[in-house]
C-alpha cells in the first residue's frame, strides 16, 4: 500500500501497468493464414460459378442467343473493346461527376440544414420529395428540360446519389457529443471553429456510410437515366450499348456489358470501402477489430 | 473569486440553486460536498460561464462579472467524462484550448508536452483516445484543462467513473500538482473521503433547493499522503463531513 503514497506518476493501475514504458504499438494486424483465405476463397467461389456456368451451357446445349457460355462471353468482351471500352468510359464520367457534385452539394447542404431549424423545416420536404420520387418518372422531363442528353443523365444521376450523402451527414451534424460542444464553448471556440474542429470530424463516419451507398446508386442512376433517354442517349454509355445488343440479339455483347457494369459496381464498393477504412482505422468502432 | 447571493432557476421552474454565497480565495482547494442535485455542478458551470445566474452575480478578483472573459486563459475545466476527441491523438486533444486561440502546433508543442509530462503520459502523445484505460483519458482531460496554465481549475466530479485504485491513485497525483503549482481548484464530489483527503475547505450542500448548509475546514498539513488518510484526525473530519452530509440529506425529502 505505501507505494502508492509516493509512486511516481507514471505509474498506473495494474492493467496498463504493461506497456508503461514503451509507447503503444499500433494493434497486431492479422495472421497471414487468414489473409491468404480472404483472398483464396471468394476466388474459389468464382471459378466454382463461372465452372457450373460453363457446364450447364454445353451439358444442355443451349443456344448463344440465350445463354452464351463464359467463353463466348470473355471473347466477346475482348473483341468487342473498342465499343464497350467507349461506353464504360462514358458511364463512368457519368456516374463520377455526379458522385462529385453530390459529395459537394450534400455536404454543403447538410452544414446549411443544421445551421437553423427553419433553414431545415423550409427545405427538408422538398429534399424528401426529390428522394422518393423514382428517377425513372422524372427522367423524361428532365430530358426535355437540360440542355443535352449528357447533363440530363448526370442531372438524374446526381438526384439520386445526392440523397444518402445530405441525410447521413445531416445526421452525423446532429449527433456531436453534448460534452465535446460544452467543452468548445467554455473555451470561447467561434463557430467556424466548431464546425471544423468538432462537428465535420465528428460526422465524417455517418458521412463515410453514406458515400458507400452514394457510390453505388451513382452508377446505378447513370444506368437507369441511360435506360430512361433511349434512343435519345444514342452512341452513349453501357446502358445504351446493353440496349441495343439486346435488340440485335447479340446476348454475348449484352452478357460483356452487364459484367462490366458489375465490375464497375464492386470496385467502386472496394474504393469507398477502402477510404472509409483509411479515414477511420485509428479511431473509430467501425473499423477496429474486436479482441476478446 | 465569489458567489454573492447567486441563484439559478431552470426553465422548468425547477429551483437548482437558491442564495448560494461563497467566497473562494486564491490558492484554495475547495471541495461542493453533496447529493444528487444539490445544485454543485450548477455552481461550478456557472463559474466556468456555462449559464447566467438568475440572480446575484460572480465577481471574479478583478471586479468583472463576465465570467467568458476569463475563456481559455484563467480556467481550466475537467469534466465527470473525459470528453476526448476520439479522432485526434492526445498530443491533439491537449492542443485544443491552445488551438483554438490560433496558437500552431510547433508553438504549442513545449506546453503541451510540460502537460503530458505533468500528468505521466508525454510518452502516449501519438496515441489515439481509445488505446487508453478510463485513467489515462482522464489523465488526459485533466492535462488539456492544465496546458493554458489556468489559475483556475473548475472540476466536476472528475474521478466518479473510475475505479478505487484508479481514483486512489489520481487523487494522489492532483494533490502533488495542487502542492506544488498552487493553483486554486474548485472540486465537484459527492464523495466524502475524497473531499477531505484533497481539500483545505469543504462547502457541503443539499437538494431541492439546492443551497449551501455547512462549510469545513480541513486544516490537516501537506504533504498528504497514505499517513493523513489513516490518522485519526482524517477520521474525524470524514465523520463530521458524513454528519454534515447526513443532515443535508435529511432536511430533503426522502431519498
Amino acid at each position: 500500500m505505501t507505494s502508492i503514497d509516493h509512486g511516481p506518476a507514471t505509474a498506473e493501475t495494474p492493467a496498463t501497468a504493461a506497456h508503461q514504458d514503451a509507447a503503444p504499438v499500433p494493434a497486431p494486424s492479422m495472421p497471414v493464414s487468414e489473409r491468404v483465405l480472404r483472398v483464396l476463397i471468394p476466388l474459389v467461389m468464382l471459378a466454382m460459378l463461372i465452372g457450373l456456368w460453363a457446364w450447364y451451357v454445353a451439358a444442355y446445349n443451349i443456344p448463344k442467343y440465350i445463354l452464351p457460355g463464359p467463353g463466348l462471353v470473355a471473347q466477346s468482351l475482348v473483341n468487342d473493346w473498342p465499343i464497350l471500352g467507349m461506353a464504360l468510359l462514358v458511364t463512368l464520367k457519368i456516374t463520377f461527376a455526379a458522385l462529385a457534385i453530390a459529395l459537394v452539394g450534400g455536404v454543403a447542404l447538410a452544414i446549411l440544414l443544421t445551421q437553423s431549424k427553419w433553414i431545415e423545416l423550409a427545405l427538408s420536404p422538398y429534399m424528401v420529395i426529390l428522394q422518393v420520387t423514382p428517377v425513372v418518372a422524372i427522367a423524361p422531363l428532365i430530358l426535355i428540360y437540360a440542355p443535352s442528353t449528357q447533363s440530363a443523365l448526370l442531372i438524374c444521376a446526381w438526384i439520386v446519389a445526392f440523397f444518402p450523402v445530405l441525410s447521413n451527414t445531416t445526421q452525423g451534424l446532429k449527433s456531436t457529443d453534448h460534452n465535446l460542444l460544452n467543452l468548445f464553448e467554455l473555451y470561447g471556440a467561434s463557430r467556424w471553429q466548431t464546425m471544423i474542429h468538432l462537428k465535420l470530424p465528428a460526422a465524417l463516419p455517418y458521412f463515410l456510410a453514406g458515400l458507400r451507398i452514394a457510390g453505388g446508386l451513382a452508377l446505378i442512376a447513370a444506368v437507369v437515366a441511360e435506360f430512361a433517354a433511349g434512343s435519345a442517349g444514342a452512341g452513349s454509355g453501357l446502358a445504351f450499348r446493353l440496349l441495343e445488343s439486346q435488340y440485335r440479339l447479340n446476348i454475348p455483347r449484352l452478357f460483356a456489358a452487364l459484367i462490366l457494369l458489375c465490375a464497375t459496381g464492386v470496385v467502386i464498393y472496394a474504393a469507398t470501402s477502402l477510404i472509409s477504412h483509411l479515414a477511420l482505422r485509428r479511431w473509430h468502432e467501425s473499423a477496429i477489430r474486436r479482441e476478446n | 473569486m465569489r458567489l454573492d447571493h447567486v441563484s439559478k432557476t431552470f426553465s422548468n421552474g425547477t429551483i437548482a440553486l437558491k442564495d448560494m454565497s461563497l467566497s473562494i480565495r486564491a490558492g484554495e482547494f475547495i471541495s461542493l460536498l453533496g447529493p444528487s442535485g444539490c445544485g454543485k455542478s450548477t455552481a461550478l458551470r456557472m463559474l466556468a460561464g456555462l449559464g447566467e445566474p438568475s440572480s446575484g452575480s460572480i465577481v471574479w478578483p478583478d471586479g468583472s462579472h463576465v465570467a467568458g472573459d476569463k475563456k481559455g486563459g484563467d480556467i481550466g475545466f475537467v469534466f465527470q467524462e473525459p470528453t476526448l476527441m476520439p479522432w485526434a491523438t492526445v498530443f491533439k486533444n491537449v492542443w485544443l484550448p491552445l488551438r483554438l486561440k490560433g496558437i500552431s502546433q510547433s508553438e504549442a508543442r513545449p506546453r503541451i508536452m510540460e502537460a503530458l509530462e505533468m500528468v505521466g503520459l508525454d510518452k502516449f502523445a501519438e496515441s489515439y483516445p481509445r488505446e487508453l484505460s478510463g485513467g489515462m483519458k482522464m489523465r488526459v482531460s485533466i492535462a488539456r484543462a492544465l496546458v493554458t496554465r489556468p489559475r483556475i481549475l473548475l472540476m466536476d466530479e472528475p474521478f466518479a467513473a473510475l475505479d478505487e485504485i484508479t481514483r486512489q491513485k489520481l487523487n494522489d497525483d492532483l494533490l502533488r500538482l495542487w502542492e506544488q503549482f498552487g493553483w486554486t481548484i474548485v472540486f465537484v464530489t459527492h464523495s466524502v473521503f475524497e473531499s477531505v483527503y484533497l481539500s483545505s475547505r469543504i462547502v457541503v450542500m443539499a437538494a431541492r433547493p439546492g443551497r449551501v448548509i455547512d462549510e469545513i475546514a480541513v486544516d490537516a498539513p501537506h504533504p498528504r499522503g497514505i499517513g493523513f488518510r489513516t490518522s485519526q484526525a482524517y477520521g474525524d473530519y470524514c465523520r463530521r463531513a458524513s454528519e454534515s452530509l447526513l443532515s443535508a440529506i435529511g432536511t430533503a425529502d426522502h431519498l
